[in-house]
């Protein structure tokens, strides 16, 4: 065991305390068998993935041709991935549900990427980042997966600057880096403030390059309804051409889900308006696990909402909290000033206050919980929406003195701008606010080593796996893991799964197509001939309220069970009463959204009652229940150092609980600390 | 506030599109344009009336997928994308019209949906560097003057929105298309293609029906992200140097 020095951490022991409670999802769920990856080689750490790749079989690239792999999403994971394999000769089939692979909401990410390149010979390497990732998510990823992520990190940055991504780059020519989300080293690599954009544009690129070399088909506009499972393997999807409503059939050898995220079953998020859970919550309908679906990263540093039309949230990057300061008035009664106006001792700098040494930096679900808190005090500013004032003030005013306006617009201008533009203020004349918002899920499908779902032949990668962040995830490794997947893991992995094909031909006729293929179209013509009274999009807000209010970023048994009331009564509703217009053979917005919010509704259970059986606190993860006495969060590591995989059991029946222990042999468990 | 819209409705794209005049009250000034979109489809759909269909995704100006003419400007009146601009860029009592983007080369799907695959296809015509995964040197093998880096950087902004293609009246993609050659052109990665690079975009650009460029500067002037326009200056020398060069 190799274990790093770290001063952030007290070695506080109360965690290991046994708590003295019952099952509070009992009721709520069927006990299952253990589950575990058998993918992984025995040995030490850092050569495991070695190990893997040379164990992998080859496929004989004359064969390559004949085996079909469809790839679900054309995000970091999803594109690269496509242009790997397609590079490599394999016939690939690409969906996207946006008109052009370009869009995939990776295009968003604004921070950057990390990679243990070291280039600043301040100590990185990949094992830091490994402890820093396995450390940030709170002790609840799988050690050697993490492990592996940061050994290809290096890779990725060298694959991107040969496709031409124009990272940012010092005076000599060389990259630059920077620190982000509070680790110590310079490790981010950054294209201003749109690394995902560029990041993305280089695997689109690389990707259309291999649809010009004929190796890759793509669909774009065309949205997954169905996975088509036979004899118990992924054999392809069913998905609808959403211009032409054409249901269609698509087979192929084996079946890759780089669908992205399901943040938006909190209806206000900072994904996309369509990045949706359907095609993972259809896969997991077919027997593929859901893991740890409870896990949701709330960023700290989102625009408030303002109102009942909002129908996104948009994130200002964490950098702003460098030079900006929190504070929320001390007394209710000047919520309503103008901020300029309240002297310096009437300001709460809370977490300057709560937490000395981090100050501004403390994690993403630290800073967005203390929000909450002032706000549910009743000491939010800005406007008020249903009553409440959610929002807290990031002030630039000390940094302008210090760094001068130009200095602040060199750094931060395009967020300025934005934020200007959103809001209408001026935050270089008066303090931002910013309120959290939900941004990303640590939680998604169950994979093993080799990204490989409980479905043989279902891989999933990117955001729509569970892998590689535990309960919360650092700053920048999204995109390092979005990459990793597709460009230099799963076409490894997939391979050893490829050397039995290509497997047996399917015809259309097959039960289990014909099956999938029914399913979608009666969800179909039971949406358009419901005639209910109530939008889509209404079911969607309340849902999303549901969710936020419960199962956002405080959750506690009572609330948790009474979510879980509330959505099954939802749902009930939703499926007798949704109202949805138009055709099925045309381009119909409101039916593609009707599919999706069906498939959150039961999502969003299934989250409530992951929440509900974990009661603990752990990064993203916060239980009213399991807190220290100075309401920090506090991990339970003798009952929950599990992965929770979720097996679906039938509509009606209870999910089924299988655990993975987690087991560390090369970091130790601690509990985190930022005070 | 109150609005009056004037909407093109299409049902689909061998349809017959017109007009459509709708009132809209209780529009806030903190709504975005899109917004104040889905409130009025909220209230066609309470009507039973079919809502109006446009494009969008990611509601943050970065994705490229929306994009209206307003009042015959595409993206409205304000540099940036339809789904960043904001109501309060409009006064109560406005009437506004809306329009899909029009351009042989984008045909329109339904009302203002339009169909942009031919950008996609001028990429695959040469808009990339060629490189296998796995056969990259280390990254900094090569070092890149950051101004060159900066330069790339700035026209590598380009989010594939088709404004400047709806803007011009020849309805040229010049603006795209040179984006994108010089952001790959100021790189020392990008040099090897360089040639055959412009000459099969700009085969592909004219194969999908887009018009040619005249110099009018409609495009730049529409850009959500100020792609300037000697990009396109640099189009057309690269494209000079490769044909010098034979190709
Ligand atoms: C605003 C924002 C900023 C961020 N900033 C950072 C950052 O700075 N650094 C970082 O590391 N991470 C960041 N993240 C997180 C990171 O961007 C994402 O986790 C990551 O890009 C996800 O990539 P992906 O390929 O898994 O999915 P996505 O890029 O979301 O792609 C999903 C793909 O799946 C397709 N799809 C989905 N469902 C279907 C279906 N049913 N049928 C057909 N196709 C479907 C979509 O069309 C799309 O192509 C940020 C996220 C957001 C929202
Ligand atoms: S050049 Fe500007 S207007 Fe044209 S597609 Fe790119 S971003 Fe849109
Ligand atoms: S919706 Fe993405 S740019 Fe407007």
């Amino acid at each position: 065991m190799t274990d790093m020095p770290d001063t952030t951490l007290t070695g506080d022991p109360s965690h290991d305390a046994p708590a003295d409670h019952g099952d509070d999802a009992a009721g709520y769920y069927t006990p299952g068998d253990p589950i575990r990856d058998t993918k992984a080689p025995e040995g030490p750490i850092d050569e495991r993935w070695q190990t893997r790749k040379f164990e992998a079989r080859l496929v004989n690239p004359a064969n390559r041709r004949k085996l079909d792999i469809i790839i679900v999403g054309t995000g970091l994971a999803g594109a690269s991935a496509a242009a790997t394999l397609g590079e490599a000769g394999y016939n690939v089939k690409s969906f996207c549900y946006q008109d052009s692979p370009r869009r995939a909401h990776s295009i968003a990410a604004q921070g950057g990427i990390n990679a243990a390149k070291n280039y600043k010979e301040d100590g990185d390497s990949a094992h830091r980042l490994f402890y820093d990732t396995v450390k940030g998510g709170d002790y609840r990823s799988r050690e050697s997966n993490v492990y592996r992520l940061a050994e290809v990190s290096t890779n990725i940055i060298d694959q991107c600057v040969a496709q031409g991504v124009p990272f940012a780059r010092e005076y000599g020519g060389l990259l630059d880096n920077r620190s982000f989300g509070g680790v110590q080293v310079s490790r981010t690599f950054y294209a201003r403030g749109q690394t995902g954009q560029q990041l993305l544009i280089g695997a689109y690129q690389a990707m259309e390059r291999q649809v010009a070399a004929g190796t890759v088909e793509q669909f774009t506009r065309h949205e997954m309804l169905e996975l088509i499972v036979v004899d118990g393997k992924a054999r392809g999807i069913i998905a609808r051409d959403m211009v032409t409503g054409e249901i269609q059939t698509h087979l192929a050898d084996v079946v890759v889900l780089a669908s992205g995220g399901y943040g938006n079953v909190f209806f206000l998020s900072t994904n996309a308006m369509g990045s949706n859970v359907t095609a993972a919550w259809r896969a997991h309908r077919k027997g593929a696990y859901m893991a740890n679906p409870c896990y949701t990263q709330i960023h700290p540093t989102c625009i408030p909402v303002t109102g009942s039309h909002q129908s996104k949230l948009t994130l200002m990057s964490e950098s702003l909290r460098n030079d900006g300061r929190i504070w929320v008035p001390k007394k209710k009664s000047d919520c309503e000033k103008d901020p300029r106006e309240i002297p310096e001792e009437d300001r709460d700098y809370y977490l300057e206050r709560i937490y000395p040494s981090f100050g501004n930096l403390v994690p993403r679900d630290i800073a967005s919980r203390a929000a909450k808190n002032v706000c549910d005090e009743g000491r939010g500013v800005g406007p008020e929406v249903d009553g409440v004032r959610r929002g807290v003030y990031l002030d630039f005013s000390s940094a302008i003195e210090r760094l001068g306006r130009d200095g602040i617009e060199e750094k931060y201008d395009n967020l300025f701008d934005m934020y200007a533009r959103i809001t209408g203020e001026n935050p270089y004349e008066t303090p931002m606010r910013i309120y959290p918002a939900v941004h990303y899920v640590m939680g998604g499908l169950w994979v093993d080593y080799d990204l490989q779902s409980t479905i043989p032949g279902l891989f999933v990668t990117g955001e729509a796996n569970f892998s590689d962040h535990g309960a919360n995830r650092l700053g920048a490794s999204a995109l390092m893991q979005g990459l990793a997947d597709g460009y230099f893991v799963l076409p490894h992995t997939i391979r050893d799964y490829l050397a039995d094909g290509p497997f047996e031909k399917i015809q259309e006729s097959h039960p289990a197509v014909v099956e999938a293929r029914q399913a979608v179209e009666e969800r179909v013509t039971h949406f358009l001939s419901t005639n209910g009274t109530r939008s889509v999009d209404s079911y969607h807000r309340e849902l999303g309220n549901i969710m936020w209010e419960y199962c956002g970023m405080e959750r506690t048994e009572d609330g948790l069970k009474k979510a879980i009331d509330l959505i099954r009564t939802l749902k009930d509703d939703f499926w007798r009463n949704v109202k949805v217009l138009g055709t099925a053979d045309s381009l119909n917005q409101s039916l593609e959204k009707a599919g999706r919010v069906a498939d959150f509704m039961e999502l969003g259970e299934l989250m409530c009652i992951d929440a509900l059986n974990r009661r603990e606190s752990c990064g993203g993860h916060f239980r009213g229940e399991s807190q220290t006495e100075d309401g920090e969060a506090l991990r339970h590591d003798d009952q929950f150092a599990y992965v929770a995989a979720w097996e679906f059991a039938g509509d009606g029946e209870l999910p089924v609980l299988h655990k993975e222990d987690l087991v560390y042999t090369a970091i130790e468990m601690k509990q985190r600390s930022y005070k | 506030m109150k609005v009056t819209l004037k909407i093109w409705r299409q049902p689909d794209a061998a349809s017959k599109g017109a007009m459509h005049t709708y009132e809209l009250d209780g529009v806030s000034s903190d709504m975005s344009f899109l917004e104040m979109l889905d409130v009025l489809n909220e209230d066609l759909i309470a009507k039973g009336e079919d809502p109006v269909a446009f494009d969008s995704d990611c509601r943050e100006g970065i994705c490229g997928m929306c994009g209206l003419m307003i009042n015959g400007q595409a993206h409205g009146p304000e540099v940036t994308t339809t789904c960043q601009l904001h109501m309060r860029s409009f006064k109560d009592g406005d009437e506004i019209v809306i329009e899909p983007w029009r351009s042989d080369a984008f045909p329109v799907i339904k009302d203002l949906v339009v169909d942009r695959s031919a950008f996609d296809r001028i990429i695959q015509a040469g808009g990339y560097i060629s490189v296998n995964t796995g056969s990259a040197p280390e990254a900094h093998s090569v070092p890149v003057p950051r101004d060159d880096a900066i330069r790339a950087f700035n026209v590598a902004t380009c989010i594939g929105c088709g404004a400047c293609v709806a803007a011009c009246p020849n309805g040229s993609a010049s603006l795209f298309m040179g984006a994108k050659i010089t952001h790959l052109g100021e790189l020392p990665q990008g040099q090897p293609e360089r040639d055959t690079r412009v000459v099969g975009m700009v085969a592909q650009h004219d194969a999908e029906g887009f018009g040619g460029c005249t110099n009018i500067g409609e495009c730049t002037a529409a850009c959500p992200k100020e792609i300037p326009l000697d990009v396109i200056s640099r189009l057309n020398w690269d494209l000079h140097a490769a044909l010098r060069h034979g190709r």
